[in-house]
């Protein structure tokens, strides 16, 4: 079985008068085409542990590989590099840029990432818009679209430069059920259409349990992982 | 860089009003630093052409910048030699074998030169009188060297060969002798000599101390009234390039010994002023942008602490630190390059203005001198437009630094 992301003995430790443990002793892989949801009390380290796998905070303890390369050797630059390349965010919050319609913050990253000529990005942005049903929405701006919609928006930005995964922490913290329930349908598509992986960060029991693989964290460490053999 | 540009001016456009007062304020400085400087340099351009073209631009005179050494510092250089009591040799002043010096500078190119026995003497006109400075001309060379032609209001110069004991006068000598052209004046010299001169010309200068106290006769005249028969005791020179002025007057000095000064030495008092005045000017000015610069540093940060869930995204996303960076100068940079723009305007403007702007003038008018006299020069627009840019792009350095710098996790985190 070919592996995506590995971490392995990881801890992150925020140093201080009194050091904080957020994560310890992390073993976890993830391989391609899997959709895993992270559950477990508030302060449990969820978020944190999502930070370490997306390559946004670095571990104090243990190492964290991407597709095979470790990436305590990589500086800063070649870690956004990374991240614009191969991974896509969502968070609780949509953190769309306020002054941008929905075209344009989807097609920042992919400016920055430059993998296609303009034409050919702005098809893509709106092809994508259109397969989350958010077609109309591509010239509004953020604060003209629903709560759902920005939602949504913000999975479409995370998707925009094709990322092998996705990461959401807890994407569905401020949505209603029914646009709760797209966001989940949506992570699904992504794993049984398109043969991305996702990680999903969410305290709802009911919606981490449409995910195929469950890992379960108290106090930083993984009790329990259904995807362990 | 073009993505950049893209996002930081989504930043501006979105906070108009704060984006408009920051541009507002470097337009202002770098407008009233150009209005300012025209005004200055018009003015000192305008005062420094005055002095170059009333006066010649060296003269010769027969002093010497040093008293004579006495032969015995001479032989003892380094010795603690103290003479006193020197009594100095009564000689007929003036400089000798001018008319040698004269051809001798005459075959230099570029330059017209003149001589001129200057002395005082007082003008009586039936029962009023005034002291004046006379001053023995050799017309055909005197208009090669001075304005004094263009300064006439009446008669010509030629009229002083023309006419027998011809004399022209300031034109507040004629006023206070109430005397006109055609009328006959007595000279009387410090050497007790009396001759009657009849008025052939008037000049006006603008200059109230000039016209107020000078006379112009034939050289020949001046030598006989003084009673210093061949004396001459100023060589004039003016040169077509003015700033050889001053090497040339070195020149000069070294060679022929007299003292010898050009139109910047005799006039540095004057020059000493405009360094002051340039100094307060660009001071004052440097304020005015400063200001602006703080402005500018308030803004973009602000928007650096409004922006910071922008740039954890940003960051998140991918962008690196440098991109961060780049983004928020940019946008110091744009209002820097738009005020430098606007302060263009604001500049033409007020110099449009000013130029509308006429003084009530006392007296006789003098040409152009009832209003401001403006430089219209570019190299103002360059500085200013310059120093604004670097301002700008100074001021928004410290924000944009902070700005590269912030921890996306700590953001995303606090936001949740």
């Amino acid at each position: 079985m070919s592996v995506l992301l590995r971490a392995e003995g990881v801890s992150r430790v925020l140093p201080g008068p009194q050091p904080v443990t957020l994560v310890r002793d992390i073993d976890f892989s993830l391989a391609p085409g899997e959709f895993v949801a992270v559950t477990g009390p508030s302060g449990s380290g969820k978020s944190s542990l999502l930070y370490l796998l997306g390559l946004l905070d670095r571990p104090t303890v243990g190492r964290v590989s991407i597709e095979g390369r470790d990436t305590a050797g990589m500086s800063d630059n070649e870690l956004a590099a990374t991240r614009l390349a191969r991974l896509g965010f969502v968070f609780q919050f949509h953190f769309l840029l306020p002054e941008f319609t929905t075209l344009d913050n989807l097609l920042i990253p992919m400016r920055r990432l430059g993998r296609w000529d303009e034409a050919e990005r702005e098809h893509r942005a709106r092809a994508l818009l259109a397969s989350l049903g958010m077609a109309e929405a591509a010239e509004k701006l953020p604060e003209q679209l629903s709560g759902g919609m920005r939602q949504r928006a913000a999975i479409a930005r995370a998707l925009a430069n094709d990322p092998a995964l996705l990461l959401a922490d807890e994407p569905t913290g401020n949505l209603d059920t029914r646009n709760a329930r797209i966001v989940f349908d949506i992570f699904e598509r992504l794993v049984a259409e398109q043969g991305r992986s996702v990680v999903v960060v969410t305290h709802d029991q009911e919606q981490a349990a449409r995910a195929p693989r469950q890992v379960r964290l108290v106090d930083g460490q993984i009790v329990h992982d259904s995807g362990r053999d | 860089m073009a993505l950049a540009l893209h996002i930081a001016l989504g930043h501006l456009r979105r906070r108009k009003r704060q984006t408009v007062v920051s541009v507002l304020g470097v337009a202002l400085g770098v407008g009233f630093f150009i209005a300012i400087a025209a005004l200055m340099r018009g003015f000192q351009t305008y005062f420094v052409q005055q002095v170059i073209d009333v006066a010649p631009h060296v003269v010769m005179k027969d002093e010497f910048r040093s008293p004579d050494r006495q032969p015995v510092e001479l032989a003892f250089a380094d010795g603690a030699v103290s003479v006193r009591g020197v009594k100095p040799r009564d000689t007929v002043r003036g400089i000798r074998e001018a008319g040698a010096k004269l051809a001798a500078i005459e075959a230099m190119p570029g330059l017209a030169v003149a001589p001129m026995l200057r002395g005082p003497a007082l003008l009586r006109y039936g029962a009023r009188d005034t002291p004046v400075s006379i001053g023995g001309i050799d017309p055909e060379r005197e208009r090669r060297v001075t304005n004094i032609e263009k300064d006439m209001t009446e008669g010509r110069l030629e009229d002083l060969r023309s006419t027998a004991n011809g004399v022209i006068v300031g034109i507040g000598v004629a006023q206070r002798l109430g005397a006109k052209v055609g009328d006959t004046v007595t000279a009387v010299s410090p050497a007790g000599i009396t001759q009657s001169f009849r008025i052939v010309g008037i000049i006006a200068t603008g200059v109230t101390a000039i016209d107020a106290s000078e006379a112009y006769v034939l050289l020949r005249l001046a030598q006989v009234l003084l009673d210093r028969p061949n004396v001459v005791n100023a060589i004039r020179i003016r040169l077509e390039d003015v700033r050889e002025a001053e090497p040339l007057a070195r020149r000069l000095e070294n060679v022929f010994r007299y003292r010898t000064e050009s139109w910047e030495e005799s006039n540095q008092n004057i020059l000493g002023l405009f360094v002051i005045q340039n100094a307060i000017m660009y001071s004052v000015v440097g304020a005015i942008l400063l200001v602006a610069a703080f402005g500018i540093y308030n803004i973009i940060s602000t928007v650096v602490h409004e922006k910071a869930r922008d740039i954890a995204i940003l960051k998140s996303l991918g962008f690196r630190a440098a991109d961060i960076q780049r983004i928020f100068l940019l946008e110091g940079a744009i209002v820097g390059i738009a005020g430098a723009f606007a302060g263009w305007a604001v500049g033409l403007g007020l110099i449009e203005l000013l130029g509308q702007v006429r003084f009530e003038q006392m007296g006789p008018v003098i040409q152009g001198r009832d209003r401001f006299l403006l430089a219209r020069e570019w190299w103002p627009y360059l500085a200013g437009g310059g120093f604004a840019l670097a301002a700008a792009s100074a001021a928004a350095l410290i924000p944009a630094r902070r700005a590269s710098r912030l921890n996306p996790v700590e953001i995303v985190r606090g936001a949740a």
